[in-house]
């Protein structure tokens, strides 16, 4: 396939990764933050051609994760109502709130949509002028753009019936929250080549000087990866901290600047809570005044809850890398994708997901070590 | 026309059907409406001398030896899709699985439940899509029922087909059968049927279309049986759930471990673009017209190249190779090297947000 087989080679993969197992002259350890990378890295087995160069720790970086347990609640309850038609990404059907997912509102009676564009929702909203169509808006920077979109043109076009739930997490904020645990063992970082490609990288610049670690804009593809951990490792090498882009083909420092406009203008900064985390200042996205008519929360009056994680779930020291998922007493037993205890083992992005369905042959091999 | 003779028109009882194109519960109600859709609609088609006794039940000659049965219901969305239609695939699909058991496909029987409204024109293709099908396959279709559901609680129309084969050589392939030091071939590219049908049934728009790969596979069978009768340990059409649910099912009943490599496996570049784009994995995406074979790995090669003479395996490959070590589980190598389960899914695959 053009454009992906090139970076899917498995020659120069081998060949990059001896380049990081011989720059190492000890053991690094890296996060890549987005749920994506995690994906590619556990599913090629990429770890496995680093030796002891480099531990990778997953970040927090699955939009499917990270959105708090109130608000799957707040899908659940729309998503029950006759008058809704519920729609959003797939990945988020499975994903367990207090009592149950959106797969089992849908079997109850409730409409539930799998839609591929925030877009298509606003077009269904326009079809069936007689039911309200709601849009669970999740994600980092990268679906943001189209979610503002969304909400832009039903302002536009005055669809009336189309608003949206929104969980939008930002990035930066996450890492300099990581970074300041006592416990943080990360000294660099993969930074999501996606979100860059919306957001530019230069609030990574400050993050990069103040803490004095380095970060690699890096791509989804092997060879990608590997190449954002080798300019990551030389930067650890050499005592360098700086923002770096391995996905030039798709990032430069100013983002996509339209992205973003649209983004700012339908969307402000505000403290959000992150699932398994907790609450992190200005790290979240919601509706501006303006179209504040849009908001499903206050068009369909959802007050304020609060709810319990399920207390044997480690997911928030998995989503902050201080627990491998298989380390966590209940992975592969107690949870598994079947029965998750937390939104890391639904998403085809997160870590324990990817652990148990890709690397369960390995971590069935002799331990290794936590 | 007189005042009187509208009025007595109007008043004619029982009321006469009006022309339609379309589905109606009468055509469900085993009165004229029901003669003239079997005699309009199925018939000219599917016409053999079996089907043609109209009798209660077909009556068939009995052969010595062991039948193979097989029963599937088809009720896919939408029911045309490019490169065929819910009547294509519910004879290939039940003749495929009737084949993957070593067994020559005799006769097919099928069951539809037809929605109200239905257009005749949806139903004209569907019926000649399968008598077609059946026709290349040549098996007969010798009985058939029909029955219509108010609109709205069905999806146009479903279909339920039955195979009988016979088992006449000594091919007898099983899952439990697969062992240790047998190869692993795929017919053909893999996953083209699901994503063609998520294509058209979400107007995903893609540029290049993909179609179907919905075929029967018998033609492939009779040469790997003809040539590698009893050696041929394993047949499964990859079919719900892909290659990836196939092969946890024959590591699980065979208690061998299973080792594909990822480079190996023939994909369409259509098919594997969709599958990145919608962050699905192609390994448990349908295909409708290809077929895993596990045979001793000294037949590999000649196995292969045996596929590959007729169109239908023109892609065919060696894809991986059945193993002692991990009884009960798949394992690929990747294309960079590393190694990583192929397990089976919760559920179906839902698409990723990003």
């Amino acid at each position: 396939m053009k454009y992906l087989a090139e970076y899917r080679d498995g020659t120069m993969a081998r060949g990059i990764a001896a380049q990081i197992r011989r720059t190492a002259t000890r053991r690094w350890v890296l996060m890549e933050v987005c749920g994506g990378q995690t994906h590619t890295i556990v599913k090629q087995g990429l770890d496995e051609l680093l030796g002891d160069s480099v531990e990778m720790i997953h970040g927090p970086g699955c939009p499917v994760c990270v959105t708090p347990l109130e608000q799957i609640d707040k899908a659940l309850a729309l998503a029950a109502r006759p008058d809704v038609i519920f729609t959003s990404f797939g990945d988020m059907l499975r994903v367990p709130g207090s009592e149950c997912d959106l797969l089992q509102i849908r079997a109850r009676g409730g409409t539930v949509r799998i839609v591929y564009s925030p877009l298509d929702a606003l077009a269904l909203a326009a079809r069936n002028p007689e039911r309200e169509v709601v849009f669970f808006a999740v994600g980092f920077e990268t679906t943001a753009p189209a979610n503002a979109m969304a909400v832009w043109r039903a302002r536009e076009l005055g669809i009336r019936n189309f608003s949206v739930l929104v969980s939008h997490v930002t990035v930066p904020p996450a890492m300099v929250a990581l970074l300041s645990d006592p416990a943080n063992r990360v000294q660099g970082f993969l930074a999501a080549g996606h979100v860059c490609t919306v957001m530019g990288w230069k609030e990574y610049e400050p993050i990069a000087a103040g803490f004095k670690v380095p970060i690699v804009v890096t791509g989804f593809e092997p060879l990608d990866i590997l190449e954002g951990i080798h300019l990551a490792v030389r930067q650890l090498e050499e005592g360098r901290h700086e923002v770096e882009n391995q996905y030039a083909r798709a990032v430069t420092r100013e983002g996509t600047v339209p992205a973003r406009t649209l983004v700012e203008r339908v969307f402000q900064l505000v403290d959000r809570k992150w699932r398994g985390i907790g609450e992190i200042p200005a790290s979240g996205l919601a509706l501006r005044e303006e179209f504040a008519e849009f908001d499903a929360e206050r068009r369909f009056r959802l007050g304020a809850i609060t709810v319990e994680e399920p207390v044997e779930c480690r997911a928030g020291a998995v989503l902050r890398g201080q627990l491998k998922p298989h380390q966590c007493p209940a992975f592969g037993t107690r949870c598994t994708p079947e029965h998750p205890l937390g939104a890391p083992m639904v998403s085809s992005e997160g870590a324990c997901a990817a652990y148990y369905n890709y690397g369960r042959f390995r971590t069935a091999q002799p331990a290794e070590a936590p | 026309m007189t005042r009187t003779a509208e009025f007595v028109n109007g008043l004619t009882c029982p009321a006469p059907a009006p022309p339609t194109e379309r589905i109606q519960l009468g055509h469900g109600s085993g009165g004229k409406l029901s003669a003239a859709l079997l005699k309009d609609r199925f018939l000219p088609h599917l016409t053999n001398p079996v089907l043609r006794q109209l009798g209660d039940a077909a009556v068939v000659p009995v052969f010595t030896g062991e039948i193979a049965i097989s029963t599937d219901t088809f009720v896919v969305n939408p029911v045309e899709f490019p490169g065929g239609n819910i009547g294509s695939l519910a004879v290939h699909g039940t003749l495929n699985d009737v084949a993957m058991m070593g067994a020559v496909p005799r006769f097919l029987s099928a069951g539809f439940v037809l929605e109200e409204g239905l257009e005749f024109a949806v139903l004209d293709r569907v019926i000649g899509a399968m008598a077609a099908a059946a026709l290349a396959a040549g098996v007969p279709l010798v009985t058939g029922d029909t029955k219509v559901v108010e609109r709205g609680k069905a999806d146009g129309l479903y279909i339920n087909t039955t195979g009988i084969g016979t088992l006449d050589g000594p091919c007898r392939p099983a899952p439990h059968r697969a062992a240790n030091g047998d190869a692993v071939l795929v017919s053909g590219p893999i996953g083209a049927h699901g994503m063609a049908v998520m294509a058209a049934r979400e107007g995903l728009g893609f540029e290049a279309e993909i179609e179907s790969d919905s075929a029967t596979l018998y033609p492939l069978v009779a040469r790997l049986a003809g040539r590698f009768g009893g050696d041929v340990h394993v047949l499964r059409d990859p079919t719900r759930g892909g290659v990836a649910s196939a092969l946890n099912e024959i590591a699980a009943a065979s208690q061998c471990g299973i080792v594909l490599e990822e480079d190996a496996l023939p994909i369409q570049g259509s098919v594997a673009a969709a599958c990145e784009m919608l962050g699905l994995d192609p390994l448990y995406v349908a295909g409708e017209g290809v077929m895993l074979v596990i045979l001793p790995a000294r037949h590999a090669e000649a196995a292969v190249a045996d596929m590959r003479s007729h169109p239908l395996g023109a892609c065919a490959a060696c894809i991986g190779r059945v193993v002692a070590d991990h009884p009960g589980m798949v394992v690929m190598r990747t294309g960079i090297g590393g190694t990583r389960v192929v397990d089976m899914l919760p559920g179906d695959q839902l698409p990723r947000i990003c």
